[in-house]
């Protein structure tokens, strides 16, 4: 067969010449045409019989190269570069790169911009597990869940839109805070989606929560430990998915999150079970962030001092996120010019897919699947 | 010919009993061709109840509501280039759709939609059925290793031993059936289909609810266990598509692929239709010994025309709700062209139905009629009561159907491992503890 497809391939592809009718490995290719890839994600797998024995993620199908994009733009210019990374989450990356570039400028968004990033954010994560639900559903086979989730996606869709003008890749935030001021209706909108969304959770859970095939396929499957996660590097519900109660929002509060009073779910066995588990009830509490937030909201205005040209000092900064999918962090390099030096992203979905070798090992090419579709990863962010 | 032609016409037994060959092979062609239309209405039908299922329209473009949309794809996949991988064992490839199309039909021929309304009564009926409906796999098999490609083959693998061990728990869940048939009036069991469905109005009692709950237990364990032999959802491991792109039929294209979906959809109505001689009295109507009366069996036999109908209704009330705008005006015109065929279908069947009744009642007519005018009523009576089989057997199997749907819409799909949990652990245990206990209750009883 082939040759290794580079030095530090884990998996040894050669395999001997063997008679007819043996019975040697399977090597086969999932993707990068693959119906539960999540897009352009290959994975060799080395199967004996259905047994994974062993993974290997070829990425790189998506590379657009946003992190060398950014040299040679200005920082405001590229601002929505970065909602092309994570599109299903593009106001999380957004909220992610404006705060970076405003650490390194030493200003902050003013109080009012500080509450509307939340709640765009938050509303973002919901949208964003909705969309990690329907595909995950749909990998395991069960077809419906899919289309209720994008049902319910499009309400906070059509409110991006009357925000923004845009739907997937938003460019909500701008360096400073916000560009524009929140529409007349907004936080009834928002207040309507979320009495609207509260028992549509159910309905998802109903179909989902207790049904024996979905817990079959599910529990046990796919099961990093807590430690081993942290060695990985992993992020985000997967992490806290395996008990390490760790999220930025609480960890290092940014934007105004210290001020609202939320839990974070953490699972036990750190299986596939536990990670749905831990996302339902992150929609759940998003949807009480964005409550405190709708009603708190202060007054104010929308934009912070920062200058007509972006000059930041000579320096570097790393800032970090809660993203939906787990830590997103832009380390970003200045020269004292009005482009930045170097920009590099430490994308969630990235880091995340490292675990899958380590959770398929020995499992079934079925589980494979349920666990691409739980790490919940986007090529656009993996390949960047 | 026409003597072979006119003496089946006052016969009582299926033409294969009655050694009439033409009439076999009449039947032998309706039958393809009501099993072919059935699969495209339901192949319309599972697309818009899946698609209402999951809150949205389903196809709404080809002709009023879709309902052209099978036709359109039929003739789609007709026309596509045939495509034979360089790498596939040419002939094999060939040949498998057709293994699995063939199975699925030939089950047919024992299949009774009336006591005489079947091509042939054979004496070991429901063995040949399950030895029939189980050669569909040898297709798949055969399919997966011909392709010569990995995911077909895991699929055909996946199928291979996925059938072998549902059909251990199918086969033993249908011997408590026949075993119930022993206890009948005669004091012998039967395997022939038309024998287990006379032995149900014997006992007067579907066997689903015979000795309860054992009846309704092996009715479960048979019901699951069809899933599985027909490769649907949840056990659709086969074709798995999202963990095996197609499974078996990856490497299919164009009409080899349509005939794999027709043997399927094939196979989804002969295995409904097993359960339903089975279990659910197959051709009879309901209480037919408790209400009895030529009252009721006129009442009965007013539901085919009664349903159609309703049909005829539901498709004139939608071409009223269409919008007014000139772009449906083409669509509105063809929904009630088709309401109206639907209504007349409906006349005719009423009309049937009413005039079987007085044959067969035998009301006095003022005057005497002409003996071959005699004739002419007696075979509308037996016209009338045969569409009455039919239509208690297909709103049964429609059940079934409807059935599988459902579980599409609803289930997520079993690990191939799980799946063989179910099969060997629960359902097969089960299946033998019914059996022994349908066994010793029967001697008991009897």
């Amino acid at each position: 067969m082939s040759a290794p497809i580079n030095e530090r391939s884990n998996l040894d592809l050669e395999t001997p010449e063997k008679p007819y009718l043996d019975s040697n490995e399977l090597i086969i290719n999932m993707g990068p045409q693959h119906p539960a890839t999540h897009g352009v994600l290959r994975v060799i797998l080395k199967l004996d019989g259905e047994k994974v024995l062993g993974t290997e993620c070829v990425i790189g199908y998506l590379h657009r190269g946003v992190e060398k994009i950014a040299e040679n733009r200005t920082y405001t210019m590229f601002n929505p570069y970065v909602d092309r990374m994570d599109y299903v989450a593009a106001v999380s990356n957004g909220l992610g790169y404006c705060e970076a570039v405003e650490k390194l400028l030493n200003t902050e968004a003013p109080p009012r911009a500080k509450y509307i990033r939340v709640i765009l954010t938050e509303l973002n994560r919901i949208a964003s597990h909705q969309l990690w639900l329907g595909t995950h559903a749909l990998d395991i086979g069960a077809m419906t869940p899919l289309f209720y989730t994008f049902r319910d996606r499009e309400e906070i869709l059509k409110i991006f839109e009357k925000y923004c003008g845009a739907r997937l890749t938003t460019h909500a935030f701008r360096i400073g805070g916000c560009q524009y001021e929140t529409y007349a209706g907004f936080e009834k909108d928002v207040k309507n989606f979320l009495t609207f969304f509260a028992p549509k959770i159910d309905e998802y859970e109903a179909l989902l929560t207790g049904n024996r095939i979905w817990l079959e396929r599910t529990k046990n499957v796919g099961v990093i430990s807590g430690a081993d996660a942290i060695a990985l590097g992993v992020t985000g519900p997967v992490l806290r998915a395996s008990g390490v109660k760790w999220d930025l929002r609480k960890a290092q509060p940014y934007a105004a999150y210290s001020e609202f009073d939320f839990e974070i779910p953490t699972g036990e066995n750190g299986d596939t079970f536990d990670r749905y588990m831990v996302r339902m009830i992150e929609m759940r509490q998003s949807m009480r962030i964005i409550e405190q937030a709708v009603n708190g909201i202060p007054e104010g205005p929308i934009m912070g001092k920062v200058p007509k040209v972006i000059k930041p000092p000579v320096g570097e900064i790393y800032h970090s996120i809660e993203a939906p999918k787990g830590e997103l962090g832009y380390f970003i390099v200045s020269d004292g010019s009005t482009q930045p030096y170097r920009v590099r992203v430490r994308p969630p979905s990235f880091v995340n897919l490292q675990a899958l070798d380590v959770m398929v090992r020995g499992m079934l090419v079925a589980d494979v699947v349920a666990v691409i579709g739980t790490l919940d990863i986007v090529l656009g962010e993996v390949d960047r | 010919m026409l003597t072979a032609f006119m003496s089946y016409l006052g016969s009582e037994v299926s033409p294969g009993v009655a050694g009439n060959q033409l009439w076999a092979l009449i039947y032998v062609l309706i039958i393809f061709a009501g099993v072919s239309v059935a699969v495209i209405c339901m192949n319309w039908l599972e697309r818009k109840a899946l698609a209402h299922f999951q809150v949205r329209l389903g196809p709404m473009r080809v002709g009023p509501h879709g309902l052209l949309q099978p036709i359109a794809d039929a003739l789609k996949l007709m026309l596509k280039e045939d495509i034979i991988p360089a790498q596939a064992d040419q002939f094999v490839f060939w040949v498998a759709p057709l293994i699995g199309l063939l199975a699925a039909f030939t089950v047919y021929t024992v299949i009774p939609f009336g006591p005489s309304q079947a091509v042939s009564d054979m004496n070991i009926g429901i063995l040949f059925m399950l030895g029939v409906s189980s050669l569909g796999v040898l297709g798949i098999v055969v399919a997966g290793w011909a392709s010569n490609s990995h995911y077909p083959l895991i699929g055909a693998l996946r199928s291979s031993a996925q059938m072998v061990s549902y059909e251990v728990a199918m086969g033993l869940a249908v011997i408590s059936a026949i075993l119930m048939t022993s206890l009948n009036t005669s004091g012998t069991g039967t395997l022939s289909m038309i024998g287990i469905v006379q032995a149900q109005q014997q006992q007067g009692i579907w066997f689903l609810f015979k000795f309860f709950p054992l009846g309704l237990i092996a009715f479960a364990i048979f019901a699951i266990a069809m899933v599985a032999e027909v490769n649907r959802t949840p056990f659709d491991l086969a074709e798995a598509e999202s963990e095996l792109t197609a499974g078996f039929h990856t490497e299919y294209s164009g009409l080899r692929w349509s005939l794999f979906m027709l043997a399927e959809y094939a196979a989804m109505i002969a295995v409904s239709s097993i359960a339903v001689t089975l279990w659910v009295g197959g051709w009879m109507r309901p209480f037919p010994n408790l209400l009895h009366a030529p009252a009721w069996d006129f009442i009965f036999s007013m539901f085919p025309g009664l349903t159609f109908g309703g049909l005829a209704a539901i498709a004139f009330i939608g071409t009223v709700r269409m919008p007014s705008h000139s772009f449906f005006r083409i669509q509105r015109i063809g929904l009630a062209v088709f309401a109206a065929l639907l209504g007349f279908l409906a006349l005719f069947l009423l009309f049937v139905a009413v005039v079987g009744h007085f044959a067969s009642a035998g009301v006095a007519l003022p005057v005497a009629l002409p003996p071959k005018a005699a004739d002419f009523l007696r075979a509308i009576a037996r016209f009338s009561d045969g569409i009455d089989y039919v239509y208690w057997f297909v709103l049964k199997v429609a059940v079934f159907m409807y059935l599988f749907i459902w579980y599409r819409a609803t289930w997520p799909r079993y690990r191939f491992d799980q799946l063989m949990k179910v099969g060997w652990k629960v359902l097969l245990p089960i299946s033998l503890g019914v059996l022994i206990l349908t066994a010793a209750v029967g001697v008991i009883v009897s």
